[in-house]
């Protein structure tokens, strides 16, 4: 269970030395992406000017204000409240942001599931999870947005943040085919006969 | 007593950005208790982060989560109460769309086909207004959830038969927070609606999800069941975050509504630890803030 302070991006090589359990903090930058930022990538042809390999990118939409542009807002928005989505939903787009764009590490909430495990080995990929639901804590960690791009999807849009200290993340699925989530899932199915027989009903 | 709608405008402001900011105390008090409980070191350290995000919302003035949620309001009116119905359902929709573009906040809320955004949280029947009546003279309470996709995207209803019993239902709802995993923020609390109609039962199943800790099922048999499902719950192993240990959920809720000599529905919402809700007392002598 070893401790990781990187800055991105990071080389598959790196990513594929972390393991299950591991921890990740990340400095430099991060991108923000979700559903229709997706859908629109992958299945309506659009395209990012970011360059995303090797980087990292987080399941969300952002609380944000529109300000003027200025050096601390080169963006023209300022975080209000930066936190995660539920990865879940975005499982069939894990495997091209690894193939198209050289995406290396996903964060989100919640878990991916077995595509994006198997992407995961194939590519060198990990997924690092974050605490759900505590943004406020999250958007400390984040130093601007520097950059926006699909930003008529907003809030959706592909946002690109310059972070510090992001974390520690756990690392949740790993490039060796381990997951966190599959433990759980496989405990979850062998608990539950005792739990059903604890209210008295027979399991079936 | 006369219901001013400018006031209630400012109420419903006022609610929405104070539930995202600040959680009822019974929740805090639903954490300490589970962290007391937990045994994994991952589980500890996930409940530590959701604590230490409860304290850094307050101390910045922020949202605790970023999802502002799909906006609710439930409106009580007591005896002596003279108000202009479709006039209060204005004043809260405008009070609505006012938190959204004065804080500003995320607006979560699309067109169902199109997906086109609005940016004022608000839609075709949203927010989502509930009225009910209370027996209290002048009473006018309005309370506003904001209901979290993570947790809300995990919604089940179940039409079991009266042959299945009691057991489908109990089944239904482990086999629920089991298929649930992490994805509804966990710890979460688990809302379970018991008879009824269709439409009834999932109605009751996002009120138990929504009310708050230590509060019990009016109906003794209801009551029951909850205290059993509650402690059996985080010995499921899905833990916070879905990451494994107890702290599944702070505790299962149940409501109950009479149903047919043929059916036997039960539905299953849940609330995720962002477990968020603000209320307003007007009366005569103006507004005051609670939970
Ligand atoms: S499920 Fe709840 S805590 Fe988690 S991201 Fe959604 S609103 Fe926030």
């Amino acid at each position: 269970m070893a401790h990781h302070d990187i800055t991105t991006p990071v080389t598959e090589e790196t990513v594929r030395s972390w393991r299950v359990n591991d921890t990740v903090t990340l400095n430099g930058t991060l991108f923000g992406i979700r559903d229709a930022t997706q859908i629109h990538m992958f299945d309506r042809g659009r395209t990012t000017r970011f360059d995303l390999n090797g980087h990292a990118v987080i399941h969300t939409a952002p609380n944000v204000r529109k300000v003027e542009k200025s050096d601390e807002y080169p963006a023209g928005y300022a975080p209000v409240c930066i936190g995660t989505t539920t990865s879940a939903r975005m499982e069939r787009f894990s495997r091209p942001l690894m193939e198209q764009y050289g995406v290396r590490m996903i964060i989100g909430k919640g878990g991916l599931l077995d595509d994006s495990l198997k992407a995961f080995q194939d590519l060198g990929g990990v997924y690092l999870a974050i605490v759900g639901g505590t943004a406020a804590l999250e958007t400390t960690w984040v130093e601007a947005i520097e950059d926006v791009d699909l930003d008529d999807l907003n809030p959706e849009s592909l946002w690109k943040f310059r972070i510090k200290g992001f974390g520690p993340l756990l690392v949740a699925m790993d490039s060796h085919g381990d997951s966190l989530y599959s433990h759980v899932r496989e405990e979850g199915a062998r608990r539950r006969s005792d739990v059903l027989a604890a209210l008295g009903v027979a399991a079936k | 007593m006369n219901i001013d709608p400018n006031i209630v405008e400012d109420a419903a402001r006022e609610l929405y950005i104070r539930a995202l900011k600040v959680l009822p105390p019974d929740i805090k008090a639903g954490f300490d208790q589970l962290s007391e409980r937990e045994s994994s070191e991952t589980g500890k350290a996930v409940l530590g982060t959701m604590i230490r995000n409860i304290a850094v919302a307050e101390d910045t003035n922020n949202l605790l989560c970023q999802d502002t949620g799909v906006p609710i309001y439930n409106v009580t009116i007591g005896r002596n109460v003279d108000f202009d119905g479709a006039t209060l359902k204005e004043a809260i929709r405008k009070g609505c769309e006012r938190a959204t573009k004065e804080h500003p906040l995320r607006s979560s809320v699309v067109h169902p086909i199109t997906r086109k955004n609005e940016h004022t949280s608000t839609g075709i029947r949203v927010p989502v207004i509930h009225f009910d009546f209370s027996d209290q003279p002048d009473e006018f309470r309005l309370e506003m959830i904001p209901k979290g996709s993570g947790s809300e995207n995990n919604s089940w209803l179940r039409m079991a038969i009266p042959a299945e019993g009691i057991d489908a239902v109990k089944t239904f709802v482990v086999d629920c927070v089991l298929e649930a995993g992490g994805k509804t923020c966990p710890p979460t609390i688990v809302g379970v609606g018991v008879g009824g109609t269709s439409e009834l039962c999932v109605h009751m199943a996002k009120m138990a999800a929504t009310r708050p800790l230590g509060s019990h099922c009016e109906d003794p048999e209801g009551r029951k069941l909850e205290e059993e499902l509650s402690a059996v719950v985080n010995k499921l192993g899905v833990g916070a975050q879905g990451l494994g240990g107890d702290a599944t959920a702070f505790a299962v809720h149940v409501e109950l509504a009479a149903t047919h000599i043929t059916m036997n529905p039960v539905a299953v919402n849940m609330q995720c630890h962002s477990a968020r809700r603000a209320s307003a007392q007007i009366t005569a002598d103006g507004v005051s803030y609670g939970f």
